[in-house]
């Protein structure tokens, strides 16, 4: 809540303070609703023209365990869902004990009494606002409902205490409760007006967010799964193929459900390996087609990944990333898929690997990744990760219209075709779908074994040396024809921190927090990791330490997953690793920190 | 024969993919001549059973009147999985075990082909014996047939699913000591549509079977026994009349929709019989896809692709 400025408070009322932005934890149970409070303020957030980020912890027990759901929302711009929190809102003694050490020093922390028991030692530190916030719910509400509906009254009690917009609020429930026994939404909204009314009693100050400075347009609230399922609709993709894992399920389920309205359809298979061959198979009867995973279960695609680039077929496969390796941390979040999407498989396996570094970008790496396969036809590698996949982000909205593509296939007869052609511009291969006639009455093959021009099995070591080389060129060409990245901060200076994937937003504040400290660091984000964009040698070269900040083990050779691979294409011995792998999200002072010991360490080995 | 055989072929009404256009009709042409079906030279050795399936392929190509264009032959990996290339049409040469779930996403996304995925035991009842279960009881719209010889041939003579107690092969010295799967048993399990078995020493009948299979509007298994004379030489002499051996048809009075009986006839020892053993017209996943779709399009109607798409985001302000 950074350049608060405080409104002279009258006549005993609480003071009124103005604020830029607001981090709000609400730490609880996995069943008590505690994401759909974070929903609402994050769409609230994203109609009010603000910038909004969420974080989320679940546990990966099937019911219950604790539960967190933080939000941060900004008139400016926000780049993560903020290290420490302003508010805490504590259902239970767990929570109110395992999250009071994330809450600012002089935060609020707003606890319902009923389960909660304030600890004296803790008072002078953190403002304390007890709430018997469950037997007020149960008084709202009335009837046998019991405590549920708590978690509305607890978004009644936070809209009090930051003044939110009422009407935008009660319209917010309104929808989300719409078309059910108009009884629940009575209640939602009696518990709501209870929450709201509620007296703060001793609390000295409340705030009110100031003015957006206004976005361009309507702004959108979803997560990173949904944004990259919509962007895969827009793409024109209308078959996919998926076997349940968190946290890639969500993004099936939602294919599932939508693709029959355009025609389409996502198939639920017996396993990893039968969802990519279906998908391959429906990409081969002419519309690219889409797969994806988690970990695990991208392990078990490997081997027809590599008929797909053996066969030049393209391909769209997603892997939300969680802790690994095997079932690992499988609701945590980490970034140790770079290199199975880089190299996972056998043989020489040239695909393309692309991160999106925010849910906004989760929406169009889906369009970009769709059209890289079809004009290389090749398999394209998603990498998000299970934090991109589950928070929450208000972006401007896609003007779908002329977004939205048409990529049915074209089966006008053809008087040849060799998809292999040895001569084609870059090595580009381009396939005729089944259904297509072919006038020379000669139809090719597609195989995973090594192939002559048509696609018939060959055992010629000079064609197999051709062939390797065109399916390394032709990505070779798509390297070359990558942008730049642009450099975040100066394009000289001490320190430049490489990230990748859904890092982008810390080390962004990372940034900006050195810069403003006096400290002279840049930051680079690499979005498609494989292959590499042009121009990266010469960023490097302005800066006296290169560190690539990832959430992945520093590896036996110390350099991380990415870092690895930079090391090894630049031979730059100023590459080097801040690695970590707790499973959460890096926290700004976390990268900061960080990066000075590595860079005092490093200036120690000079 | 099972009077099945002379049904007029019925064609799901796939997927109204709005997204796929219809192929441009084409003008009235000649079916296929043997010539123009064929492609590469088999690349299986001398008196191997395969090549009696390939040609009966062809000759139900032209025998139905069926163009190059409108036929995909998916196979996985084997010496029967080879099939591909020696067809000249478009295919896939996939890999191992997986031939159907790849056939499969053609099915469900083309409703105007034919697919045909043909393999061996290997590929269908070891490594992919996951799919051909999944690929039954779901019912999807392809023709699979199995060239069934007892015995791992591409790798030279190990021990498959379906060798015999006893066999000896390079990985059962000694003999094979595991239990072999009954292919017709486990199709019937499965919940396939289709069952059908045969072999290759019998012409009329494989290609009886492949017309009855791809006429079945579901999915449509045959199991085609095939002898490898390199590994297993003789192993279906007891089926064949001009080796001393039998041909029994499954009796004319067998009622194919009869499961129990169905499994009954699988059980008999070897040669057992030949013919379709089972059959069942229950709605395809081809079809029943297509029924969700049509309502689902129902609901959207007349609003384009970016229309529909605009009303989730709406709801997402």
């Amino acid at each position: 809540m950074s350049d608060t400025i405080a409104e002279a408070s009258s006549n005993g009322a609480p003071k009124v303070s103005r604020i830029d932005e607001a981090v709000i934890r609400i730490a609880g149970n996995s069943q008590d609703g505690i994401q759909a409070i974070g929903g609402f303020l994050a769409r609230l957030a994203g109609r009010s023209e603000q910038e909004v980020m969420t974080f989320m912890t679940i546990p990966s027990t099937i019911s219950g365990g604790p539960s967190i759901f933080q939000v941060r929302i900004g008139s400016g711009e926000v780049l993560t869902s903020g290290d420490d929190a302003d508010v805490l809102l504590a259902f239970y003694q767990h929570s109110y004990e395992g999250h009071i050490g994330s809450l600012k020093k002089g935060g609020i922390v707003l606890y319902d009494s009923d389960h909660v028991q304030a600890k004296p030692e803790w008072e002078k530190d953190y403002h304390h606002v007890g709430v018997p916030i469950s037997s007020l719910t149960v008084e709202a509400i009335g009837g046998t409902a019991k405590d549920k509906g708590k978690n509305i009254y607890a978004l009644g009690l936070i809209a009090r205490t930051f003044d939110l917009n009422l009407p935008k609020l009660e319209k917010l429930i309104g929808e989300r409760f719409t078309g059910k026994d108009p009884s629940i939404l009575n209640n939602a909204l009696a518990a709501f007006h209870a929450g709201y009314s509620h007296s703060l009693g001793n609390v000295l100050e409340t705030f009110k967010f100031k003015e957006s400075k206004g976005k361009d347009g309507h702004q959108v609230v979803m997560n990173g799964n949904e944004a990259l399922a919509y962007g895969l609709i827009a793409a024109g993709v209308r078959f996919g193929a998926g076997y349940p894992i968190t946290p890639w399920s969500d993004i099936m389920e939602l294919l599932r459900r939508e693709l029959p309205k355009y025609g389409g359809t996502f198939m639920q298979t017996e396993d990893e390996i039968a969802a990519i061959s279906m998908a391959i198979g429906a990409s081969y009867a002419g519309r690219v087609a889409v797969t994806g995973s988690s970990g695990p279960g991208i392990s078990l695609k490997t081997e027809a990944l590599g008929w797909a680039i053996m066969a030049e077929m393209p391909l769209v496969i997603v892997d939300v990333q969680r802790g690994g390796p095997s079932t690992g941390m499988p609701t945590n979040i980490e970034q140790s898929d770079l290199n199975i999407a880089v190299n996972g498989g056998h043989g020489d396996a040239p695909r393309v690997v692309i991160a999106p570094a925010s849910v906004e970008d989760c929406f169009y790496t889906a369009i970009e990744a769709v059209n890289i396969a079809r004009k290389y036809s090749v398999p394209v590698i998603i990498l998000t990760d299970q934090g991109i996949a589950t928070r929450i982000e208000a972006f401007t909205e896609p003007n779908l219209e002329k977004i939205c593509q048409d990529i049915s296939p074209d089966f006008t007869p053809v008087a040849e075709h060799k998809p292999y052609d040895l001569s084609a511009p870059e090595g580009l291969t381009h396939h005729v779908a089944p259904g297509t006639r072919i006038q020379s009455g000669k139809y090719p093959i597609v195989t995973g074994l090594e192939h002559d021009e048509l696609g018939h099995p060959t055992g010629s070591p000079k064609l197999h040396m051709q062939m390797t080389a065109k399916r390394r060129k032709k990505l070779q060409a798509l390297g070359a024809s990558l942008p730049v990245p642009k450099i975040y901060g100066p394009p000289e200076g001490n320190i430049l921190l490489v990230g990748w994937g859904s890092t982008q937003g810390p080390i962004r504040e990372a940034v900006d927090r050195a810069r403003a400290a006096g400290d002279s660091v840049s930051a680079l984000h690499i979005k498609h990791v494989n292959p590499l964009p042009p121009g990266l040698e010469n960023i490097f070269s302005g800066f006296n330490h290169v560190l690539v900040v990832e959430m992945n083990d520093e590896g036996l050779y110390g350099f991380g997953q990415l870092g690895a691979l930079l090391r090894a294409r630049y031979c730059d011995p100023k590459i080097h690793g801040v690695n970590k792998t707790d499973g959460l999200t890096w926290k700004v002072k976390e990268i900061l920190e960080r990066t000075k010991t590595s860079v005092s360490a490093g200036l120690r080995k000079l | 024969m099972s009077e099945t055989l002379t049904e007029n072929p019925v064609r799901t009404d796939n997927l109204a993919t709005v997204a796929t256009p219809v192929p441009p009709a084409t003008e009235e042409r000649k079916g296929l001549t043997k010539k123009e079906i064929a492609a590469d030279h088999p690349t299986w050795c001398p008196g191997c059973g395969d090549f009696s399936v390939l040609a009966l392929y062809f000759k139900l190509i032209e025998k139905r009147k069926m163009w190059h264009e409108k036929i995909t032959t998916i196979a996985g990996i084997g010496c029967s999985s080879r099939f591909p290339y020696f067809v000249q049409a478009h295919g896939a040469h996939y890999i191992h075990g997986r031939a159907l779930p790849f056939a499969s996403g053609i099915s469900l996304s083309r409703p105007d082909l034919h697919v045909f995925v043909f393999g061996g035991d290997g590929d269908a009842f070891s490594i992919g014996g996951n799919h051909f279960t999944h690929t039954a009881r779901k019912n999807i719209k392809l023709t699979y047939v199995v060239m069934d010889n007892w015995v791992y041939g591409l790798t030279k003579k190990q021990t498959s699913p379906t060798s015999p107690l006893g066999f000896k092969s390079k990985t059962d010295q000694w003999g094979a000591v595991d239990y072999p799967i009954n292919p017709m048993k486990q199709a019937i399990a499965a919940g396939a549509t289709f069952v059908a078995r045969t072999t290759s020493t019998n012409p009329n009948h494989v290609l009886a079977m492949m017309e009855a299979a791809m006429d079945h509007d579901g999915f449509g298994f045959v199991e085609c026994l095939s002898e490898c004379v390199e590994f297993y030489e003789g192993a279906f002499d007891a089926a064949n009349p001009r080796k001393g051996g039998a041909f029994i048809e499954v009796p004319k009075n067998h009622d194919v929709s009869d499961e129990l009986e169905a499994y009954k006839l699988a059980g008999a020892d070897f040669p057992g019989y030949f013919g379709i053993f089972y059959k069942n017209n229950k709605p395809t996943k081809n079809a029943k896809e297509a029924e969700i779709n049509k309502a689902m399009m129902e609901k959207v109607k007349g609003l384009k692709d970016w229309q529909i798409l605009q009303k989730n985001f709406d709801r997402m302000k």
